[in-house]
């Protein structure tokens, strides 16, 4: 029964997956897109600063970009959006990567009051689009805080990136640093963005949340002493119970009492992030498990676990196979060492996509209020819009949270079998 | 197009910020909520089997003494009975040999109260013939005075007159 569930549930996985692929391939064609930018800001360092071209004219109203709207709404942020043009400050911990200098406070020194989100001022280069912290390219824009004109955006092969006019001049604008290598359109920039940002805020919510849900356990422990659980402390219990008896002890064995803890912590954590962001209104939405670098925290932390608990067996397994011959031990080595890697990276790609795919769907379905109305030329359109996007949001927010627990699930039970392997005793 | 589409995927880029902050809040989640919530939780469970463990134990216990009871009862009732058994037969017992003492001893006062009466008997018979033996001793007495004073005439007179005496004594 078992194997069956799991056989089912790596289909599932395989399937869920698949978007991601197809995006990673597309991925490909922005390095030569980035190649430009880069070249765009050699000349800007040769003296020709401006030649990029913005204004604050307010732009004409294009097609409405449901991809654009999606990406904004699933990506991280240095402001809560709340509702509307209501945003909630964050304390924002930017590091200049050449100065060595940090740049702390909130995010509403930047005045994006009744703007969007968009910050009209600039602290040392530092400017707020969107409620996301960007900084000004040009190393010879004023590091003091200044008044900016307004937030505009430039466009390069079709490519839109956002910018500000300052005394009337256009400066393009660059975004944290990532690390892709500029394999997905970001890289190294100026900066790093060590704030506390939307997703962080979202995480702290979730440790706390889930230990005000502990500590009321225990309450109630104290207080039911002897008497059979109810309410939170069932449930709690259940799923613990089940994580320690359908994940734990099967893949584990004999000393899965030791890994409890962080198997425990890895259900209930990511089973409340996915569960938090599908709540589409604040303190939710926060897309936390479908943004990369979270999961692959989660998964650099369950790497770190495993590799560190694994015994000589698993060494000597990994670096050189007992048992078969020489010349496959060849072949064997770098596939096993391969796998050291790959295994952290799938539970980390898994998990982004699923999340991601199923708020990606949500937005989209929403978006198609906006492409039947024709952005509000026709009501008809866009009640049929309002309809569709009810009916259809209804029945993915379903999936959605099926897709949190089976994550969630998954996650953990991946973890425990990479547990398992790694302290299974020599036979 | 696909650049276009990627433009705006930032969840996509491994960035370091979020990165640590995701690292240090786990860490400090699972060293503490989820140690935590395990001890506990391990406690409790440790707890209730216990408890569940004492439950049965008790109920057990309570069970076997209930049986243990139940057989002191039907001993006692046992017991009881064998001993009203024992104590009719006893009273039967007792019945019986008072009466047999009762018949025996009547039969004995019986006797004794024949042997007596046959004891008086004897000795009012010796009596009788002691005072017989006197009063023949003493008609003698007088019939031989009589026939002493009389002087007896002829034999014949004497023959009657002795027959006479007899016939007047055996009359006594």
């Amino acid at each position: 029964m078992r194997i069956r569930t799991t056989g089912i549930l790596t289909c599932l996985m395989l399937a869920l997956s698949w978007p991601l692929w197809a995006q990673h391939e597309g991925g490909q064609h922005t390095a030569a897109a980035h190649e430009a930018e880069a070249a765009t800001e050699e000349h800007a360092q040769e003296g020709e600063a401006h030649h990029a071209t913005c204004s604050c004219e307010p732009k004409e109203e294009g097609e409405f970009d449901v991809a654009a709207v999606a990406f904004h709404h699933i990506g991280d942020a240095n402001a809560f959006h709340i509702w509307g043009d209501i945003y909630f400050p964050l304390p924002v911990m930017l590091y200049d990567r050449q100065g060595g200098k940090w740049d702390v406070m909130m995010s509403s020194r930047f005045d994006y009051k009744h703007n969007h989100g968009n910050g009209r001022k600039a602290i040392n280069r530092y400017v707020l689009v969107e409620g996301v912290v960007y900084r000004v390219a040009d190393e010879h824009f004023p590091a003091e805080e200044v008044q900016v004109d307004c937030v505009s955006e430039t466009e390069h092969e079709g490519e839109k990136h956002p910018a500000i006019v300052y005394k009337g001049q256009c400066y393009e604008l660059e975004a944290k640093t990532t690390w892709d290598g500029g394999f997905t359109g970001g890289g190294p920039t100026s900066f790093y963005d060590f704030s506390i940002t939307k997703n962080v805020f979202t995480m702290l919510l979730v440790f706390f949340l889930l230990g005000w849900m502990f500590v009321s356990v225990r309450k109630a422990y104290q207080k039911r002493q002897g008497m059979a659980p109810t309410g939170l402390q069932n449930l709690v219990e259940l799923m613990i119970m089940f994580i320690q008896e359908e994940v734990a002890k099967p893949f584990i064995g004999k000393h899965y009492f030791r890994y409890m803890p962080f198997l425990i912590s890895l259900f209930f954590f990511i089973l409340a992030l996915n569960l938090i962001g599908q709540i589409p209104f604040f303190p939710g939405s926060g897309n936390v498990t479908g943004n990369i670098s979270a999961t692959a925290g989660l998964a650099l932390v369950t790497a770190f676990r495993v590799y560190t608990s694994a015994n000589k067996h698993y060494w000597e397994h990994v670096f050189w196979m007992p048992g078969v011959p020489a010349w496959v031990k060849v072949i064997l080595t770098p596939v096993e060492m391969l796998g050291l890697l790959i295994k952290p990276f799938t539970l980390m790609l898994r998990l982004f996509a699923n999340i991601t795919a199923g708020h990606v769907v949500l937005i989209s379905f929403v978006g198609l209020i906006f492409i039947f109305g024709k952005m509000g030329e026709s009501i008809a359109g866009a009640t049929a819009g309002i309809f569709s996007a009810f009916v259809l949001n209804g029945f993915m927010m379903a999936i959605e949270v099926l897709v949190a627990l089976i994550q969630a699930f998954v996650f953990t039970l991946l973890a425990a079998s990479y547990l398992g392997d790694a302290t299974q005793e020599a036979h | 197009m696909d650049a276009m589409f990627l433009s705006g995927f930032t969840v996509i880029r491994p960035e370091p910020g979020l990165l640590f902050w995701t690292i240090v809040i786990f860490v400090a989640f699972w060293l503490t909520v989820g140690r935590g919530i395990i001890r506990m939780i391990a406690n409790m469970m440790k707890e209730r089997e216990e408890g569940i463990q004492r439950s049965l134990d008790e109920a057990k216990r309570v069970r076997e003494e209930m049986q243990q009871l139940q057989a002191q009862n039907e001993d006692l009732l046992a017991q009881a009975q064998e001993e009203r058994t024992q104590i009719l037969a006893q009273a039967k017992a007792a019945k019986d040999s008072i009466i047999s003492e009762a018949r025996e001893q009547a039969k004995e006062e019986a006797r004794r109260i024949i042997s007596t009466a046959k004891e008086q008997i004897e000795n009012m018979k010796t009596g009788a013939i002691i005072e017989l033996k006197n009063q023949v001793g003493s008609i003698a007495l007088e019939v031989a005075a009589k026939v002493l004073e009389k002087d007896l005439a002829s034999d014949a007179q004497q023959v009657e007159f002795v027959e006479k005496l007899v016939n007047e004594m055996e009359l006594n």
